[in-house]
């Protein structure tokens, strides 16, 4: 059975990661700055930033692959990095980037991990990840033969080929076509309906909206908020968004206004967003406008400053 | 958790097993050959017409037992330079190893041992040719592979640290044209160390591939009593070269 959170192992209640006051510095750039970060056990947590914002630095922190220069780290209990090694064993990092042994059988990479992680029964837990994957049919195929979806569910089954307590997904799915993007999807879901913690960090806000029981949203180190999604959006966006189309011309006009009245506005593309439309003072919002609700991407691309993929 | 770790050493050699099943053929059909090559070409044309004994020897004798030394530290230093340096940069396989129960020390460690094995192995080839040729075995020989598994470790552990330390693979070029070219030609492999001049004779001393020469050789036609420091000369270079490269390697592949 994967997911054996409430296990004896792990104290009740403890948080499965909880940093504080992380710094790491790469030279004079501050990749993590001062981060305060907690993730319950049982939760699936987006982190939810842009491409430098230091999601992948965080990741690399927890498994003692980044030292931190400042700060608390742990992670299931133990402490980082003196007791990384310990934590690594329980834990599950799919990484961002593939690195997969490509000219190997898709078994045999799933069995050099079991070992790795000194799983008892290496056949029993290379079957169980085949199936999790639905790779069993393609077992003895080399992983060069494999299609993209295949191989990104492979990488996925070998970070659980030992059952951990806690998965770290390091951009799941960044650079997938949108087909595989649901297959990839759709396995993370079946993890979350088994209860497992999992720590995933995106840049993809549909993909923290689809997954992520919570949110958290990184930028420059730090984590600027976080909440359910709901209640990011009631907290930063308000109800309902009104997007306006038009010229260059008519949507500075349209930005000058609100922002005279302390209405918030963002770009949406071709369009610029009225973030809060429902609070304006009428005349700010035009009659044409489109309205619907406000969304995560609002909330991401106003914290952020950053335009949403 | 302790240090080194058997399962974690275990672990990442079995991935190394894996990746070796797919090319062993080749590695192996080239590493016949290369005996068979050098062996025509000095053993027979050299030897045949210019020289024909060396140092009491045969010239096939001579240069069959001077060539474990070769296949040695061709089938050590460069797949360790090379193929640390692509599964750390290009195939990221070290940051998928690191990020499982296993530390660098492990995973340097392993890496060291199964290039060891490997050229244990691999080094007793052309011994094994130049029976063909008119190398008569002795039993002395049966400690040749373990000659050649310390050294092959300390020729790995240098590749290794060497792939921590340079920045770009071209750099290799630099090590093999400084470094591995010159310990091969002074290791009185082809021709015998003693017509160099005096500088050259006390510098081959402290080359590991000639210590591996000269027991190779003796193991065939004798052993002396100086065959016990030669066998340590070669553990104190594997035991030093493992620590440079964990260290070297730390530095690479911890932020
Ligand atoms: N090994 C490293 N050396 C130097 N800078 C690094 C290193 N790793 C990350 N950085 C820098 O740290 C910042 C955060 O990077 P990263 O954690 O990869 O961000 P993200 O995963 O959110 O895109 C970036 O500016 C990146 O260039
Ligand atoms: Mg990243």
């Amino acid at each position: 059975m994967l997911g054996g959170v409430n296990g004896s192992d792990g104290t009740p209640g403890q948080a499965a990661i909880e940093l504080r006051g992380v710094v790491k510095r790469f030279g004079d750039l501050i990749a993590v700055d001062h981060l305060d970060l907690e993730v319950p056990t049982g939760i699936c947590l987006g982190l939810l930033g842009p491409n430098g914002a230091g999601k992948s630095t965080t990741m690399r922190l927890l498994t003692g692959q980044a030292i931190a220069d400042a700060g608390e780290l742990r992670a299931l209990g133990f402490e980082l990095p003196a007791e990384a090694k310990a934590a690594r064993a329980q834990m599950g990092v799919v990484p961002q980037l593939d690195n997969l042994d490509v000219d190997v059988t898709v078994e045999d990479n799933l069995s050099v991990f079991a070992r790795l992680y000194r799983v008892g029964d290496v056949g029993a837990a290379v079957d169980r990840a085949l199936e999790l994957a639905r790779l069993t049919d393609r077992r003895r195929a080399a992983v060069d033969e494999l299609s993209g979806g295949m191989r990104r569910r492979l990488l996925l089954a070998r970070g659980l080929v030992h059952e951990p307590r806690l998965i770290l997904l390091d951009e799941p799915t960044v650079g997938l076509d949108p087909q595989i993007r649901t297959q990839v999807w759709s396995l993370v879901d079946e993890l979350r309906s088994r209860g497992m913690t999992i720590l995933m960090s995106t840049h993809y806000i549909e993909e923290a909206e689809r997954l992520a029981d919570e949110v958290a949203v990184m930028a420059h180190g730090r984590i600027i908020a976080r909440g359910r999604p709901s209640d990011l959006i009631a907290e930063h966006a308000g109800r309902e968004t009104a997007e306006v189309y038009g010229p260059p011309a008519r949507l500075a006009e349209v930005r000058a206004a609100a922002e005279a009245r302390d209405v918030r506005v963002r770009p949406a593309g071709p369009a610029i967003a009225i973030v809060g439309a429902e609070r304006a003072v009428d005349g700010v919002t035009p009659t044409d406008a489109v309205w619907r609700a406000a969304s995560l991407e609002d909330v991401f691309v106003m914290l952020t400053g950053e335009e949403a993929e | 958790m302790n240090r080194l770790e058997q399962a974690a050493i275990a672990g990442v050699m079995s991935r190394e097993v894996a990746n070796f099943r797919t090319f062993w053929k080749a590695t192996t059909f080239s590493s016949v050959l290369e005996p068979v090559v050098y062996l025509l070409a000095f053993g027979l044309g050299l030897g045949a017409t210019i020289v024909n004994r060396v140092d009491g020897l045969e010239y096939v004798e001579f240069v069959g037992t001077g060539m474990v030394a070769t296949a040695v530290i061709f089938a050590s230093a460069l797949p360790a330079m090379f193929g640390t340096f692509v599964k750390h940069r290009f195939q990221r396989t070290y940051d998928a190893i690191l990020a499982a129960p296993v530390d660098v020390e492990e995973l340097v460690t392993a890496e060291m041992l199964w290039i060891g094995i490997r050229a244990g192995v691999y080094g007793c080839f052309p011994l094994l040719v130049s029976f063909a040729f008119g190398l008569d075995p002795s039993p002395g020989m049966l400690v040749v592979p373990l000659f050649c598994f310390v050294t092959a470790l300390g020729f790995a552990a240098f590749g290794i640290a060497v792939a921590g330390t340079v920045g770009k693979i071209d750099h290799f070029n630099y090590v093999t044209t400084l470094v591995i070219t010159p310990l091969f030609l002074v290791a009185g492999t082809f021709f015998p160390i003693d017509q160099l001049p005096q500088g050259f004779q006390v510098a081959a001393q402290f080359n590991p591939l000639y210590q591996l020469v000269e027991l190779v050789r003796h193991a065939a036609f004798g052993f002396e009593a100086t065959d016990l420091l030669r066998f340590a000369v070669l553990i104190g270079f594997a035991f030093a070269m493992w620590r440079l490269a964990v260290r070297q390697m730390t530095a690479r592949l911890i932020d």
